[in-house]
């Protein structure tokens, strides 16, 4: 039983890692309806940055951590800014190609930058367990879903209590009224791409300790984090936390308890998790089906 | 001087031009009106004015030209625009709404939804439900709340009374004239059914085929028998 435990603590701690990066994924596709392939290229690329401060400037962890997400942020939106607007009124496809060919350009720039080669990434938090009522839980874990819960927590209130928040909803719902009441509607696009930047940072500083440090590592987490979207419903937000959450725990309890899939097939049965909701509900768990006018 | 002034504004959607050359004049503290049938271009017409629409030609707000400016631009300059279809954000409630439309103020708006709710005293108590439940009339009267909640120093209305019930549109141009009245609101409105235009607006003009066909005093139109037959079908 604590070994059960132990299992979904970890499984919540890659779920919230999933989490953060599904939201990112989330909070682009309801303002613009794009799935943004380059979410998991660029939270590989701020980690990278992440790890220059702290190991070429020798920033401490916690100020490496949120210089990065600062750069992460205005690099989001300059990106959006630069790459993205010119093509804004192109077709899905085209945005679509366009953030691939960033997956791309990140993916080889960091190999160019800081070679292939695999390196080491620090963990915030000490490789330590507490003993909660007879089960070692590990404080990595704890304090991997304790900074994605308190960032879910800041960004909704950032989009219910802030006169940004609300215009970025706004826009995101209704773009033309939005102009009409003075919202400067791109550059609530600009924000967003900003915010889904700064998710993906976290989620890829969490998860670099584990993965380590290569132009690759984010590729896997991407797949999670789609199958989490998914799951929970790609235009609901609390849905991608509650996807990202249940596909953790879920599939390391898979992996671990049932033989044939160890920790080698947990990819393919995230895959059948997104089939699976495709064909059975489109909208998600928590996403409501959409019906389009003709 | 007049408040909104346009000098030979033609628009186009894509290779189709809607305005062919449209001329027109709003006095600050006037209702003035815009008739027509379908297509004439009423619509478009506002929809220069905010920039929702590419334009050319002459476009002069308050002493500055609005030349290539966004809507967005042009609502800072004190432009509100209650669209056909009124726009509100039927995902987000009613206070939501109203707080979007006093994007463009700084500081405090409480004031002026507590305004707002003296117009529209319903709209207090509904202020948590979203305002894709609303009667069409109720959103109707949203949008124009919204609308107003940016203080603006002119009003576009496009054609308020669309899929209303007669007693709820007299009841919205009965406030755009109380407004009016009280604050000296200036409001341009495109408007399908003449008759009711014409009792509020004091001036009007008439469009066909994307340019102005006759325009005069409300008085005056309303009594030309002719002008009645042959534009307004009443």
């Amino acid at each position: 039983m604590a070994q059960f435990f132990q299992q979904v603590v970890s499984g919540l701690a890659s779920g919230a890692i999933y989490a953060a990066l599904a939201l990112a994924l989330v909070l682009i596709h309801r303002a613009t309806g794009v799935i943004n392939f380059a979410q998991g290229e660029m939270a590989m690329f701020t980690t990278y940055i992440a790890s220059a401060l702290m190991v070429s400037h020798d920033f401490p962890y916690w100020v490496a951590f949120f210089v990065t997400l600062a750069i992460a942020f205005v690099g989001g939106v300059t990106l959006q800014r630069v790459v993205i607007r010119p093509v804004e009124q192109a077709s899905i496809l085209t945005i679509v190609i366009v953030t691939i060919g960033l997956v791309l350009i990140f993916n080889g720039l960091a190999s160019w930058i800081w070679t292939g080669e695999i390196r080491p990434f620090p963990s915030a938090f000490p490789n330590d367990t507490i003993d909660v009522g007879g089960v070692a839980i590990s404080v990595q874990d704890i304090g991997t879903i304790g900074v994605v819960i308190g960032l879910v927590v800041l960004l909704w209130a950032f989009f219910e209590f802030t006169k940004i928040g609300l215009a970025m909803r706004a826009s995101a719902l209704n773009p033309d009224a939005s102009r009409l009441v003075g919202v400067r509607v791109g550059w609530m696009l600009g924000i967003g791409w900003g915010l889904a930047a700064v998710l993906g940072a976290v989620a890829g500083m969490l998860a670099a300790p584990t993965v380590f440090l290569e132009p690759n590592m984010m590729q896997g987490i991407l797949i999670f984090a789609f199958a989490s979207a998914v799951l929970g419903g790609i235009d609901s937000p609390f849905g991608a936390v509650a996807g990202g959450l249940m596909l953790g725990v879920g599939l390391n309890l898979v992996g671990n308890y049932v033989d044939f899939v160890g920790s080698d097939l947990r990819l393919p049965v995230a895959l059948l998790v997104i089939l699976i909701v495709l064909l059975v509900r489109p909208a998600g768990l928590f996403g409501k089906p959409v019906t389009r006018r003709v | 001087m007049a408040l909104l002034e346009l000098t030979d504004v033609e628009a186009r959607y894509g290779q189709v031009r809607a305005l062919h050359g449209v001329s027109l004049a709003v006095d600050e503290g006037q209702i003035v009106a815009v008739l027509g049938a379908n297509g004439a271009g009423k619509t478009t017409t506002l929809r220069a004015i905010s920039g929702t629409v590419r334009r050319s030609g002459e476009i002069v707000f308050d002493g500055s030209r609005l030349g290539r400016r966004g809507p967005e631009a042009v609502a800072k300059l004190g432009v509100a625009h209650v669209p056909e279809g009124r726009g509100t954000f039927a995902e987000l409630s009613v206070e939501e709404n109203l707080k979007l439309g006093g994007y463009t103020r700084r500081g405090s708006i409480d004031a002026d939804v507590q305004r707002m709710a003296e117009y529209f005293p319903w709209l207090e108590e509904r202020s948590a439900q979203h305002a894709g439940t609303l009667s069409g009339g109720e959103q109707q009267m949203l949008a124009l709340a919204r609308a107003l909640m940016s203080r603006p120093r002119l009003l576009l209305l496009d054609e308020p009374s669309l899929g209303l019930a007669p007693l709820v549109t007299r009841e919205i141009f009965r406030i755009v004239r109380e407004l009016n009245d009280q604050d000296g609101l200036t409001v341009l409105v495109v408007e399908q059914n003449a008759a009711i235009a014409l009792e509020v607006a004091s001036h009007a003009y008439v469009l066909e085929v994307g340019a102005v066909a006759v325009s005069g005093s409300s008085d005056e139109l309303a009594r030309d028998e002719s002008v009645r037959k042959s534009y307004l079908g009443y």
